[in-house]
């Protein structure tokens, strides 16, 4: 096993379920629908407290995302709980026309996403996520990078009144939020200082970015960490000041290299300060193996991650 | 727009209707449904584009929910314990709009503006633009989840207010209206009723030869559906089932309706699913419309 075997540390699954229910009891228009996933997305206890705001609409995801858009017609605020591959795949054309076009203040909770669901295969990843999110207009991304990030932004949600998609991850991550730090759409977090490089992360891979980070201190390169948990909308004056003042940008996600994270800053950076970028991701169909096992095998590893760090430099 | 008569306030015509004798009520509905089928000719006709036969196929499914049926205040589209209305099949807005701009929701001449460049009227509705629209529809089978999702609404806040969604026959081939038909039964959505369109021809031929849906009363019933089966073109059997107590499933209404009903040449014609007619079409088919 790697010593970055995520047997400890936090699954957000279970902060969210806690905020879920301290929501729901501060604002009765809030909902919890889902798709026969009580389980899975961890309502047990939101079901013991307000039954009748559970809204269970069984395997039909097209019908939970619809249902979730009537419900917010209907004065109520659903938070739509589904296993992120099937909430965002098979509802796709639900979220872009009945929840993003239509306008209406649904909260979708993609949960266990990127390769959380490891050995059960690439049917069950949902590494295509954020690209198919961040191209459906209105639609705020977020992908929290721990259970207190998880918390601050589903109030912000529950504030924001919009449309967004929340990334709510399975695999245990550690707490890498500063103490007390909200969430704000649009604003990146600089969890550590630096100017010889970037690594920007998202989820599971901030803590691995920060590792990162420390493994490049070592060797006297000071990296500078940024949690864009924002990812639609960006925070673009973070990440240009980042692409001013480093060498380079590194780009870290649990989602394939093409239309998440990585293109969002080359998108950003390429037209205003064009600088040199690693981007890591999902490279493919995964083989079979553990989320750990997958993650060292793409390359998504503190090791990894400060090698490409190196590497851009050296070619700088 | 060449015709700018209008059936008169709304809200007197809706008081009007209510006291009327149940004769009176039938001859209000007719009126307002020829009306209509002018205002759509000339919509489509003034924008070059539309869906002429489903436009006119559901004109009086849409007159009578909004003449009669539906609790609605078009000064107030926002009025939360309003009935939710929403035409599924989304392609039929030109019928949507001419019957909402009668209602007072907008300016019958704003009608003229259908499709246009940066025209609030967009080929398929915008509910961010046009008040009376409840949802974005134009993908099939979008309607009728979210239709189920309001009834829940509804249910969850205990509230009286009911919902109503229009469908196509053809967009039924879509799964996703058949996983919300489940659902609603499971749920036991007495305040919801779908109504179809069953005018029988899809864009390129008719549901039998493409994807039958027969039994298609059999199959809402096997779904826990209150079903219903009346023709989508008296005003008098849509009235009564439309108006009639909720009870406590919800409710299929089948609508046997033609396609491009009311203008001779085009009942019954598949290329007049969005064809546009010709201005010496669209004289002829005035010409019927006002007789």
């Amino acid at each position: 096993m790697s010593k970055e075997d995520s047997s400890t540390g936090f699954d957000c699954r279970v902060a969210f379920a806690e905020e879920l229910t301290a929501l729901a009891e501060a604002d009765p228009r809030i909902v919890a629908v889902c798709n026969d996933s009580v389980g899975s997305s961890n309502l047990a206890a939101f079901r013991r407290a307000f039954p009748e705001r559970l809204v269970n609409v069984g395997i039909a995801e097209q019908n939970m995302v619809g249902v979730a858009a009537g419900l917010a017609n209907g004065g109520l605020r659903p938070f739509v709980c589904a296993a992120s591959p099937f909430l965002t795949g098979r509802a796709l054309e639900q979220i872009k026309a009945d929840v993003a076009y239509s306008g209406f203040p649904v909260v979708l909770c993609g949960m266990s996403p990127g390769m959380a669901y490891g050995e059960l295969g690439p049917t069950h990843h949902s590494i295509e996520d954020l690209a198919w999110m961040r191209a459906i207009d209105e639609l705020a991304v977020i992908v929290p990078a721990d259970p207190a990030e998880t918390r601050a932004a589903m109030r912000w949600a529950v504030a924001a009144d919009r449309p967004c998609f929340l990334r709510i991850g399975r695999t245990k991550v550690p707490a890498v939020s500063p103490e007390g730090q909200g969430f704000e759409l649009g604003r990146a977090s600089v969890l550590r200082r630096g100017d010889d490089v970037t690594i920007v992360a998202i989820g599971t891979m901030v803590s691995r970015a920060l590792d990162a980070a420390q493994r490049l201190a070592q060797q006297g390169v000071e990296a500078r960490v940024i949690n864009a948990a924002s990812l639609k909308p960006l925070d673009e004056a973070t990440i240009l000041a980042a692409a001013r003042e480093t060498r380079g940008i590194v780009t870290v996600e649990e989602a394939v290299v093409q239309g998440g994270l990585g293109s969002a800053v080359a998108e950003l950076v390429s037209q205003q300060h064009p600088t040199r970028m690693r981007i890591l991701g999902v490279t493919g169909f995964a083989p079979t193996g553990s989320a750990s096992f997958l993650f060292e095998h793409f390359g998504l590893t503190a090791a990894n991650i400060a090698e490409r760090a190196l590497d851009l430099l050296r070619t700088h | 727009m060449t015709d700018v008569s209008t059936l008169g306030d709304w809200r007197g015509r809706r008081e009007a209707f209510h006291v009327a004798e149940p004769a009176r009520q039938l001859a209000m509905l007719s009126a307002a449904s020829a009306l209509v089928r002018r205002r759509i000719l000339s919509t489509i006709s003034g924008a070059g584009l539309g869906h002429v036969g489903g436009d006119l196929s559901v004109t009086d499914i849409l007159v009578t929910l909004f003449e009669g049926v539906l609790r609605i205040d078009p000064a107030e589209p926002n009025w939360p314990l309003r009935d939710r209305f929403i035409l599924s099949k989304g392609h039929c807005a030109a019928a949507l709009y001419s019957v909402l701009a009668e209602c007072g929701y907008f300016s019958p001449e704003r009608l003229a503006h259908f499709a246009a460049p940066l025209s609030p009227l967009n080929g398929h509705p915008n509910r961010r633009k046009v008040p009376g629209v409840e949802t974005n529809t134009g993908p099939l089978g979008h309607g009728l989840p979210v239709g189920v999702g309001c009834a829940t609404a509804a249910r969850i806040r205990a509230e009286d207010w009911r919902t109503f969604v229009v469908l196509g026959d053809g967009e039924l081939q879509e799964g996703s209206n058949w996983e919300a038909a489940m659902y609603a039964a499971q749920r036991r959505l007495g305040n919801l009723t779908a109504v179809v369109d069953r005018n029988r021809l899809q864009q390129g031929a008719s549901t039998q030869d493409t994807n039958d849906l027969e039994p298609l009363a059999d199959k809402w019933r096997a779904f826990g559906w209150e079903t219903h089966v009346v023709d989508g073109h008296s005003h008098a059997e849509l009235l009564e089932v439309l108006s009639s107590a909720p009870g406590d499933r919800p409710r299929a209404v089948i609508a046997n309706t033609v396609k491009g009903k009311g203008v001779s040449f085009m009942e019954n014609g598949v290329e007049w699913h969005h064809k546009v007619p010709s201005a010496a079409q669209v004289e002829a088919a005035m010409k019927e419309l006002a007789s």
